[in-house]
């Protein structure tokens, strides 16, 4: 097997100009594509990052149905006593969850006594919320995220058209599930830039103050927010979860509780899978370089090498093993791009990190490009890249094993 | 025993207009450690002996026994097998692998083909480089030799796997007369030390004269076999 690559190496260092410009472009395609993953990944993982690490949590319950009406914001869909404590139990159990957060989600009126506005509501426990999404701190724009009762925290859109900043008194109007208005005056405590896009506007309020203002006597939970230890294991835990969540009956023997991941939940996941697909389209790209160049090269050396060919067939090596001998060349040719495309595409990550590039997400302003590059990502993508040379080299090399060595050696 | 027992052997080849009749009703045996030549003018058919005798062509119709084996009937993959046990070749244009040293290309039969192991490997290349006085250019590569240097590296690759056999087209061909007449000498050594038959083709009369048999082909019929000492058949 060692004298097949030195052959094939030798073969490659005979034809050195037309090897390195082969070795080049490979090289230049796992660069680029290196390059692209990292940055689009670490752009996919900031904006994730910034969704579930500021908004949505991991994960989400609901009580069965509220998600498809969560428009209206129905709190006749909340979840209370019984179901409450069934929840908590169950997410107490598992092992996979960091944190969880209990929050009513309602809708309701904003005045700063001169001006009205709507606005939606998120009332939480801040130590428990903070725990699950623990940037929403970093959204604030003006203010304190001190978010005792009697206070609030609104909105950047209502901040700026209603001219309200923090320590200004507001009041907010809701309607309670029986269908009755009260209303309950806070002190703005701080900012938020939205993480919806421009026309957000989600305040929160303590979990006190919602009990308050929607005259709820007993304990009520719209959603659970749920954090993970581990974000990569959120396909395989949310299935587990789902799963125990479907015991979980009613009366009339239904689901109480429903499950649904950031990425139904936000639509932001249709950004990252657009980010997916350009990746997948960029790895075809690399695939169609490698396979034409190699294949050309290849096709070029059998034609060359004819005589050759007719040689080595006449003094008795096997079809096979001509056939091998070229398709190691085609490996040797991938292996040696990919490598030097790894080191290459390695250098200019870290390139890229080392100048600081800054970009603009949504509302959030100057974020640090930190491209990164997973072990897994260099070597499915030399993977592809080998696999690919050798694939591209079969057709030559089985032409090469085929030929009649009497009409070989007489080529000129 | 023969070596080689060829009867009725015709080759025809189809051209596009017109078929040609290479050989026709060929009959011939070689014994063991015979140095052989077939002669004759271009187109009489030399080659295409070799080409049969060594396994890259089939007779057209007729029998031809090498090693006691009816190569005709041997498959493509049967023959590359065959060759690699039994014979040895020469070409015309040397045809050793560029990229390979001297050391290397006689080693390469030894490797790719049959698989020895490393130590007798060795010795047989440093033997072969000693018995055509090439042990100092081991190291060189193909366009750092000479003609009839290359030539002599030729010979040794295709001694180096002991097979029973070498077949030579026109190994002279290329060489200036003198080195021409070294590599023969060269041949008949080598046939001398290991009893190994030496088929050459060649058109150049003196040439001719080094070899014990010499079967003489006219229009792709044998024409007459001359032993050495004038005998005629």
């Amino acid at each position: 097997m060692m004298n097949l690559f030195k052959i094939a190496l030798r073969n490659l260092i005979r034809y050195k100009r037309r090897t390195l410009l082969t070795a080049s472009l490979i090289t230049i395609g796992v660069v680029f594509v290196l390059v692209f993953v990292s940055v689009t990944g670490s752009f996919k993982a900031m904006m994730i990052g910034q969704i579930t690490d500021s908004m949505l949590g991991h994960m989400q319950v609901h009580r069965k149905g509220f998600v498809a009406s969560i428009e209206t914001l129905p709190l006749n869909l909340n979840l209370k006593g019984g179901a409450i404590a069934r929840l908590e139990k169950l997410l107490d159990a598992q092992p996979e969850i960091a944190a969880y957060s209990p929050r009513v989600k309602f809708g309701g009126m904003f005045s700063n006594f001169t001006e009205t506005s709507s606005i939606r509501l998120t009332a939480i426990d801040p130590e428990r919320e903070f725990r699950v999404i623990p940037l929403l701190p970093n959204r604030l724009t003006q203010g304190s995220h001190d978010l005792q009762p009697g206070v609030i925290l609104i909105p950047e859109l209502l901040a700026r058209g209603m001219k309200v900043k923090p320590g200004d008194a507001v009041v907010i109007v809701a309607t309670n599930a029986d269908g009755s208005v009260n209303g309950k005056q806070l002190v703005v405590a701080g900012v938020l830039e939205s993480a919806t896009g421009p026309g957000g506007k989600d305040g929160y309020v303590h979990m006190d103050d919602a009990r308050e203002l929607l005259r709820m006597e007993d304990a009520q939970v719209s959603e659970y927010a749920i954090r993970l230890k581990d974000f990569g294991n959120l396909a395989a835990f949310s299935k587990k979860l789902d799963a125990l969540l479907a015991e979980e009956l009613n009366q009339q023997g239904k689901p109480v509780f429903e499950l649904h991941t950031w990425e139904k939940l936000s639509p932001f996941f249709n950004i990252a899978r657009m980010i997916d697909i350009m990746t997948f389209f960029i790895k075809v790209m690399l695939i169609a370089i490698v396979l034409i160049s190699i294949m050309n090269v290849m096709i070029m050396a059998v034609y060359e090498r004819i005589r050759e060919i007719g040689t080595i067939a006449a003094i008795g090596t096997l079809p096979g093993k001509i056939r091998s001998m070229f398709i190691v060349e085609g490996f040797c040719m991938g292996v040696v791009g990919a490598i030097i495309g790894d080191l290459i595409g390695i250098a200019v990550v870290v390139i890229i990190n080392l100048l600081g590039l800054h970009f603009d997400f949504g509302q959030q302003k100057g974020m640090l490009l930190k491209a990164s590059l997973m072990p897994s990502d260099v070597l499915i993508i030399s993977v592809i890249v080998i696999i690919v040379a050798v694939v591209a080299s079969l057709q030559p090399a089985v032409k090469a094993s085929k030929m009649e060595p009497i009409e070989a050696l007489r080529h000129v | 025993m023969s070596l080689i027992k060829a009867q009725n052997i015709t080759k025809d080849y189809q051209t596009e207009e017109v078929v040609v009749h290479a050989l026709r009703d060929v009959d011939f045996e070689i014994e063991p450690a015979s140095f052989v030549s077939f002669v004759g003018p271009s187109g009489s058919g030399k080659t295409t002996i070799l080409n049969l005798i060594g396994c890259l062509d089939k007779p057209s119709s007729g029998q031809l026994r090498v090693a006691d084996t009816d190569v005709g009937s041997l498959g493509r993959k049967e023959s590359a097998a065959f060759r690699g046990k039994y014979l040895g070749f020469i070409f015309q244009d040397f045809n050793l692998i560029p990229v390979l040293t001297v050391y290397e290309n006689i080693e390469y039969p030894l490797i790719m083909v049959q698989n020895i192991a490393p130590q007798e490997r060795k010795d047989r290349i440093s033997r072969m480089l000693d018995e055509v006085e090439m042990a100092n250019q081991a190291h060189k590569y193909p366009h750092q030799i000479s003609g009839g240097q290359k030539q002599r590296v030729a010979v040794a690759r295709a001694l180096v796997t002991n097979p029973a056999l070498v077949l030579a087209d026109e190994p002279t061909a290329n060489l200036d007369s003198q080195t021409a007449y070294a590599v023969i000498g060269l041949m008949k050594k080598m046939r001398d030390d290991f009893g190994t038959t030496f088929i050459f083709s060649t058109h150049d009369t003196k040439i001719v004269g080094e070899a014990e048999v010499i079967f003489r082909l006219e229009d792709g019929r044998l024409t007459a076999k001359e032993t050495k000492g004038g005998a005629k058949s």
